[in-house]
């Protein structure tokens, strides 16, 4: 990761101890995810501790120490969509890509998340994919949905 | 734009904002809150927009973006000014016809909403029957306004409470009347708002902080999401009164990582407040200095707490810590705080300028104003609804909520998130408020209610609670990370039909320990699903324990499908969807299901038309 954007990045928070959230919640919006040496340099910059910083990482379900796909697939498991059928389509995801919660397809295509409720109650069962809604899923619709993202190359 | 200086200048530019706004012959309010952007609504709005451009109709139409309306799932929702003519599921192909429509006073018939009873077209929104038994206070403006834009909120009479209370009264006088209007948290506790904010304005420091807590992380929940997407201002301007009262001068708002939109309006809502000199120095001429930050969570429903959230704020790993000392007296970096509920933030405005005695008048003995919940699950009319405290819960249910679908049975109601409980179909005339819940074994929680029928097993329920818990607790305390695991431990072995005889005494006690030794509201309100459930069901966990029965069909070790001969009319539906060939039989004779392939995926039992499909 460049190191001149992290240090732009703590520049904004002015080095402030009590915004290490969202400094990490910024560098992961970056990169989809918390480089090891991105956490190294803001423990040397900002003198906090690495101790400190795995533990709010490791802490905080929004945190992820690994690489995550392009698309990041979120299923809602709210009470209202658990009710509707959330565990059946959490289970074709699984069949369908092949990976189960918290992993990635080997192509870094999709990345796979479950969620305790994204307020959209209304729309129960509900799968993000990326930023788009899909409402009343059910474990037939989930192939269709994810065949409508591309197998595009790599950047 | 110009600084509000003060009081008169506010009643000014609220009149010349009007003055502008009366060129607006039609006001199209169309929702692009979470509900119904997830429909397609922002694509509904640009299509809105050429169409209006190509009729050449600029100068008299306009496109309001809105908040929530309350009736998510019909979205996207589409409200026509001033004839108040409510389309529902609007596309944007629809949009050229209800564009040439409103030229000619017509109305798009088709895209109104039906009543599913007597397939009555209803035109109004006022009309609706999910609308017509709501008293809309809190949530008023959402729907209403562009929640971006806070000249919509001043003409809507927007901060006038803070005009009020910054010009004519002490900040005794401020609290003294939250104090009066009975005002509880809105968050699930229920302590008196005005209460804690004296309690921290007595408490000896120079800095004192505010903190909105819009970490709505019960599942089921979306009431603070809709509030502050659709009205950030009004908490805002409940915030910026709070600080007046208490002496504060840093604000901080806690908002969901997941509630993307929640976020940007916020922001875009503060940065207006401050160009119009609301928030800064100075406030409305008052000498009053307030600034507020949003401070996103990370994920973790333990900082809904306040301790954990206070924690989370400084920038560390959000564990809740004992109480006492209240945040009141020592919260943020160890000055006296003040957190409340974005909802109870957007009551203040309400409450200073109508009167404690008018803001009282309305709610039972010991719950005063309206409460707003988010109506989910088996009802046929789902979304966000504002009543008041003490209606009865058929009152919601049957009359707001359009009863069960599919003309199936009650069976409970879950409220109050994961420390919420069930409500049984006998407590149905049961009146809403904060008393009355926790004594059915529920609590108000921040507004969930999670309607039920016969297809929902309660065990399962209970563990789903207890599994999301287990998940989220912090791990700080014994009671909570160990009496967790168990429970969860006990519950899923009686819902694979390993239960014991000892099972149900064993939660119990697990259950009553865990509420009187753990840390934090967490782990001391974890047993109520569990509790509450045994309470009111107890014939369930019995029949799952003893009979090896689950009567739901949730529970796969526990149940079979069969097929009633006599009701199955041989259409051979579910001999096509079964995905393992598990059904055989002849065209129009009654088939049958082979339960040694049957995987219980419910396909069939979804798909029958004629509700042959049955579980025993």
């Amino acid at each position: 990761m460049d190191i001149q954007v992290i240090d732009s990045i703590l520049e904004k928070y002015e080095y402030r101890h009590s915004d290490i959230i969202g400094i990490m919640q910024e560098v992961q919006h970056i990169e989809n995810f918390l480089p090891e040496e991105a956490l190294r340099y803001i423990s040397r910059r900002m003198e906090i501790s690495l101790t400190r910083i795995f533990d709010i990482v490791t802490f905080y379900k929004a945190f992820s120490l690994k690489p995550r796909g392009r698309h990041i697939i979120k299923i809602c498991c709210g009470t209202t969509c658990h009710l509707g059928g959330a565990v059946q389509n959490l289970e074709q995801i699984n069949r369908t890509l092949n990976i189960k919660d918290g992993g990635t397809t080997d192509d870094r295509m999709f990345s796979l998340e479950t969620v305790n409720c994204l307020g959209a109650c209304a729309l129960a069962p509900v799968v993000v994919v990326g930023d788009e809604y899909y409402e009343a899923v059910n474990a037939g619709k989930i192939e269709k949905i994810l065949s409508s993202y591309p197998q595009e190359e790599e950047k | 734009m110009e600084r509000i200086r003060n009081i008169s200048d506010l009643e000014r530019i609220r009149e010349q904002i009007l003055k502008k706004r009366e060129s607006e012959k039609i006001v199209l309010r169309t929702c692009i809150s979470t509900g119904c952007r997830a429909q397609k609504s922002l694509k509904v709005v640009s299509a809105l927009g050429s169409a209006i451009e190509e009729q050449g109709l600029q100068d008299t139409v306009k496109i309001r973006k809105t908040g929530c309306h309350g009736f998510c799932e019909m979205g996207p929702i589409m409200v026509v000014e001033p004839e108040n003519i409510f389309y529902r599921k609007v596309r944007p192909e629809d949009v050229n016809e209800i564009i040439s429509q409103l030229t000619e006073g017509g109305i798009v018939e088709r895209l109104l909403w039906k009543d599913p009873v007597t397939k009555e077209h209803i035109t109004s929104e006022r009309e609706l029957p999910i609308y017509k038994r709501q008293k809309k206070k809190v949530t008023y403006r959402s729907g209403r306004i562009d929640p971006a834009d806070i000249e919509d909120y001043i003409a809507a009479n927007g901060y006038s409470a803070l005009g009020k209370a910054l010009t004519f009264m002490s900040p005794a006088e401020v609290i003294g009347t939250v104090i009066a209007s009975g005002l509880r948290g809105r968050g699930g506790g229920g302590f008196p708002a005005g209460v804690k904010w004296k309690m921290c304005s007595e408490a000896p420091s120079d800095i004192r902080y505010i903190i909105a807590n819009g970490d709505e992380g019960d599942p089921g929940a979306f009431m603070d999401r809709s509030l502050m997407e659709g009205d950030p201002h009004s908490i805002i301007e409940g915030m910026i009164i709070g600080a007046y009262a208490i002496g504060a001068r840093q604000g901080f708002i806690y908002v969901r990582e997941e509630y993307p939109i929640a976020i940007e309006h916020l922001s875009i809502a503060i940065r207006q407040a401050e160009e119009y000199g609301i928030l800064g120095n100075n406030i409305l001429g008052s000498g009053c200095e307030f600034n507020i930050k949003i401070h996103r969570g990370a994920g973790a429903f333990v900082c809904g707490e306040e301790t954990a959230l206070i924690i989370s704020i400084e920038g560390r790993s959000g564990t809740p810590r004992s109480r006492p000392p209240y945040p009141a007296i020592e919260g943020l970096w160890g000055k006296p705080t003040v957190i409340n509920n974005v909802e109870t933030f957007a009551n203040i405005p309400l409450i200073i300028s109508k009167g404690a005695e008018a803001y009282a008048s309305v709610g039972t003995e010991r719950s005063k104003g309206t409460k707003v919940f988010s109506l989910v699950g088996k009802v046929m009319n789902t979304g966000l609804i504002e009543v008041e405290m003490g209606t009865t819960l058929r009152e919601i249910i049957f009359d707001i909520g359009g009863g069960i679908r599919k003309c199936k049975l009650f069976k409970a109601v879950q409220t109050g998130g994961p420390s919420g409980g069930c409500i049984p179909i006998t407590k149905i005339d049961m009146p809403v408020d904060y008393d009355s819940l926790r004594e059915a074994g529920a609590i108000m929680g921040s507004g969930g209610m999670i309607v039920m029928d016969g297809t929902s097993c309660m065990v399962d329920v209970a563990r789903y609670f207890i599994n999301f818990l287990m998940y989220e607790s912090c791990g700080k305390c014994v009671p909570c990370r160990e009496g967790l695991k168990q429970m969860h431990h006990i519950l899923e072995n009686i819902c694979e039909g390993h239960g014991e005889e000892d099972d149900i005494k064993t939660l119990i006690e697990l259950g009553q320990f865990m509420m009187t030794s753990s840390l934090c509201g967490l782990g001391s309100t974890a047993p109520n699903p569990v509790l509450s459930t045994i309470r009111h069901f107890r014939s369930e966990y019995e029949s799952h324990i003893y009979d090896k029965k689950c009567f739901a069909g949730v529970c796969k070790n526990l149940f079979e499908y069969v097929i009633d001969a006599e009701l199955c009319n041989g259409c051979a539906l579910c001999r096509l969807k079964c995905p393992e060939g598990a059904i055989s039989g002849k065209k129009k004779k009654p088939h049958s299901i082979d339960s040694s392939k049957c995987i219980k995926c419910g396909i069939c039992f979804n798909s029958c038309k004629q509700e042959a499909i049955l579980v025993r």
